[in-house]
């Protein structure tokens, strides 16, 4: 990112570490770009985060990017920072258009990839394997046009305005609510353990 | 047509509408006052979205200042408003909300839509945004910008008293209550290219096919 | 990584403790619990906005509530998606940039700088001494209106209303300057790729240095109402905690990032523009609360005016479009007087300026964190890809992380100590 043309040194570290697996790499415009195996992607990222040679502990963006040459694949493009070492790494994945749109979540890995990843299925249709909560996130849950960022998706929507008026104005408006939030009170049992202790503290304390 | 044609007599003021009293000193010395007090104390309902919204909170701060002309009390609550100024751009998501808001406003009330986005969609022609908020609830002023500058919004606002002041408590058809049905505000396709015959209608926006 | 860099506060009155930070509130304790054993209770589940003063914008947020405790909170976005980036792919990149001026609307010239910069990396393009300086006075100034609309707002939401009409007093004045400038108060798209939509007018520069010294007074004003006011620091200290592992879990970023205690700053650790050779404190926090945003914020606000009167020192004259004619328009006397100049205005209006294959991610520091522009190129003058990272969106996601367990009031400080803007979020 600071004008170095050279290739990260974490490729040839994800080559020998993982040797097919990475699929192949590239400098473009003085940032690393690695192309990984979907298969393995979990296993890759998780290194990539733990290993005390590379670190990337900053999930920097999780997208999808789709070409206008429809032979091309969709790909996954995860861009990661690793802080202690000011180092800069694009992680992609392949998706090939005959195949199924899907990956395994980094939720355990980074937080922050929970509704980035909720973006993406939303917008392109990848799903997220192991991912606590996939619903749509821009868009209303049950919106049936499509996932928007697609190549085949018009700019305008499939249906035509008066259509979309009418199915916005139809919308329920407490449907938007989760199935996870209506049975928020059945739940309230299974709260992680440091809301409960901070519920407990502020009971005791008050503050 | 008789979709929600408002002059037909509907409601409870259906019955005003037979004994409707021609105007005289008496009436429009009460309309005057009435449309008076109306003007120059309406309550805005400050339904911000995006960046006309910045331009509304900078019209209500000290350098151009709402409360001169009455709007000093922002209602953040639609049953408490008068006039329900939308500004920013309306996606389809949240049609339905601004059509419950709306809705959930009592009769004397009026809406402004603040700048390009809310009265046509703006440079948002696109999946996402609602092409005027005109599709959704009736609207009496369109300010365009984007953002309008506060003076832009002040002279709406001041065509809006003009038009409060024009009004009269004995007509009825001006409080009808256009409740929102499944099909809301706009014609249907097949409507919309009767009325647009002959010319047709260009752009086609409204074609179902 | 840099070190970190304590923040150290100047105060002249007393009130502070010996370390020289204002001395922290303890909080009240909660009445004695058990009062009326047999009282059954239940959860309630109510719904906030998404039209509600209190969100900064079209935020929903499903809010769980245990009497006036928060259980839990679910934020709802996407009432404000307006399909920027569908439409970024049907754009030239010069059209796209009026397109970044809504994403994040309180601080647009920096948001068009932004966009400028990735797409200029893009296309290989250099430029201009005067164009870089004006940029970083651009973004400086953005970063100050940005923070002076968030210091306003969440002061307006615990409840100061005096300082929201302080800081857009404050706001028109700079709106005064950017109004000289690109003819726009909010939506101003400032830069073009190779450069700027126009230059500074004849003494905008000694207007904008009279103003940097005047404004830190203001700034010293709502210090003295709010940093050591006891009802403000009741409100924001050990309010909304995020220690500097959960930030960098959350991708948090910014001002929110540097609360917690991570002192990472896109100027200082990835520099653009220039920004190694200004000199300036980047602030950061320790307690990652509502107190600490508001301090960091604050103090990037003054450290903003010392690097405006440093660019303004080094203004260089010269031009400020690039001289590269692939990308710059002619100037309108050739445009209207020979036929060259004409066809190639035409050609570059209508058909657009391509950009070599390629992609590019270029992160700025904007007022809210990191802006990421991820632009992927196929040679055409539209791109393929136009993706934003949006700082406010990360932010946002780890709400329920520093509500629950809080007070419903806490909430709304919590969530404007966020600084949020829904333009970015749901683009």
């Amino acid at each position: 990112m600071t004008g170095a043309a050279a290739e990260n040194p974490t490729v040839p570290s994800l080559r020998a570490r993982f040797g097919a697996a990475v699929r192949r790499s590239a400098v473009v415009v003085d940032d690393t770009i690695v192309h990984v195996e979907a298969a393995r992607s979990h296993e890759i990222l998780a290194w990539l985060r733990d290993d005390p040679g590379q670190r990337y502990d900053y999930l920097v963006d999780v997208t999808a990017v789709e070409y206008r040459d429809r032979e091309l694949p969709l790909e996954v493009v995860y861009q990661l920072r690793s802080l202690p070492r000011n180092a800069f790494l694009r992680v992609k994945i392949d998706l090939p258009k005959d195949g199924p749109f899907e990956v395994d979540s980094v939720v355990d890995l980074w937080s922050g990839a929970n509704w980035l990843e909720r973006e993406v299925w939303d917008m392109f249709g990848v799903r997220f394997r192991g991912h606590p909560d996939l619903r749509r996130i821009l868009m209303w849950e049950n919106y049936s046009e499509g996932h928007p960022l697609r190549k085949d998706f018009p700019l305008r929507g499939r249906f035509s305005r008066s259509e979309q008026v009418r199915r916005a104005l139809g919308a329920d408006l407490d449907a938007h609510y989760s199935l996870e939030e209506l049975s928020i009170a059945d739940a309230y049992d299974e709260l992680p353990a440091d809301v409960r202790e901070r519920l407990a503290v502020r009971r005791e304390t008050g503050r | 047509m008789e979709l929600n044609d408002p002059r037909a007599p509907a409601g409870p003021d259906a019955a005003l509408r037979e004994g409707f009293v021609s105007p005289n000193w008496v009436t429009t010395r009460l309309d005057d006052l009435v449309n008076w007090s109306r003007a120059n104390s309406l309550w805005p309902m400050a339904f911000g979205t995006a960046c006309c919204a910045i331009e509304f909170m900078a019209t209500a701060a000290s350098r151009f200042d709402l409360a001169r002309f009455g709007m000093e009390r922002v209602a953040y609550s639609p049953r408490q408003a008068d006039v329900l100024i939308c500004a920013g751009r309306l996606p389809f998501k949240l049609a339905p909300v601004i059509r419950r808001v709306w809705d959930q406003m009592p009769q004397p009330k009026w809406c402004i839509s603040m700048g390009a986005c809310a009265s046509t969609g703006g440079i948002f022609d696109n999946y996402a945004m609602v092409q005027g908020i005109d599709t959704i609830v009736p609207v009496d002023v369109y300010v365009p910008g984007c953002p309008p500058r506060p003076e832009g919004l002040l002279y709406g606002i001041l065509m809006l008293q003009k038009k409060i002041k024009r009004e009269s408590v004995f007509d009825p058809s001006l409080r009808v209550e256009q409740l929102a049905d499944q099909r809301g505000l706009y014609l249907e396709p097949a409507a919309v290219d009767e009325v647009s015959e002959p010319f047709g209608n260009s752009v086609h926006q409204t074609r179902s096919a | 990584m840099a070190e970190r860099r304590v923040l150290e506060l100047a105060l002249a009155t007393p009130g502070v403790d010996a370390a020289g930070q204002p001395t922290r509130v303890p909080l009240v304790a909660a009445a004695p619990e058990g009062a009326e054993p047999e009282l059954q209770t239940d959860h309630m589940l109510i719904n906030i906005g998404p039209q509600h003063p209190a969100t900064h914008g079209v935020l929903r947020l499903v809010v769980e509530l245990d009497g006036e405790v928060v259980v839990r909170v679910i934020p709802h976005i996407g009432y404000l998606h307006s399909g920027f980036e569908k439409l970024g792919e049907y754009r030239h990149y010069n059209q796209i940039i009026p397109l970044t001026d809504r994403t994040d609307y309180l601080s647009a010239p920096a948001n068009n700088v932004a966009f400028a910069l990735a797409a200029e990396r893009l296309m290989g393009i250099e430029i201009t001494p005067r164009c870089t300086v004006l940029r970083v006075i651009a973004c400086e100034l953005s970063r100050i209106i940005s923070h002076l609309v968030w210091a306003g707002t969440t002061a307006i939401d615990i409840g100061a209303f005096t300082v929201f009409l302080w800081m857009f007093q404050e706001r028109e004045r700079v709106y005064n300057l950017i109004e000289e400038w690109t003819g726009a108060r909010l939506t101003t798209t400032l830069t073009r790729v190779g450069g700027l939509m126009a230059d500074v007018p004849d003494g905008w520069t000694g207007r904008l240095r009279e103003w940097c010294t005047r404004f830190p007074k203001t700034l010293d004003e709502v210090d003295r109402m709010l940093l050591r006011n006891g009802i403000w620091l009741g409100r924001t200290q050990d309010v909304g905690v995020m220690t500097a592992a959960e930030a960098i879990d959350y991708s948090l970023s910014g001002p929110m990032l540097r609360a917690s205690g991570v002192a990472f700053d896109v100027r200082k650790d990835h520099p653009y523009l220039g920004y190694e050779t200004y000199d300036f404190e980047v602030p950061v926090g320790e307690h990652g609360d509502v107190y600490d945003r508001y301090l960091v914020r604050m103090e990037e606000m003054r450290q903003s005016v010392r690097i405006l009167l440093q660019a303004l020192d080094r203004l260089p004259d010269g031009p400020i479009n690039a001289a590269d004619p692939r990308v710059i328009l002619p100037s309108k006397r050739r445009l209207m007087s020979d036929m060259e100049s004409m066809i190639h205005h035409f050609k570059q209006v209508m058909e657009g300026v391509p950009a070599p294959v390629g992609e590019v991610y270029f992160p700025v520091e904007n007022p809210k964190g990191e802006l990421g522009t991820y632009l992927v190129s196929d040679g055409s003058a539209k791109p393929v890809r136009w993706r934003i990272r949006p700082p406010s969106f990360l932010n946002i996601a780890a709400l329920p992380k520093m509500a629950e367990g809080h007070l419903l009031s806490d909430l709304i400080a919590i969530n404007a100590s966020v600084d949020i803007v829904m333009g970015e979020i749901d683009r």
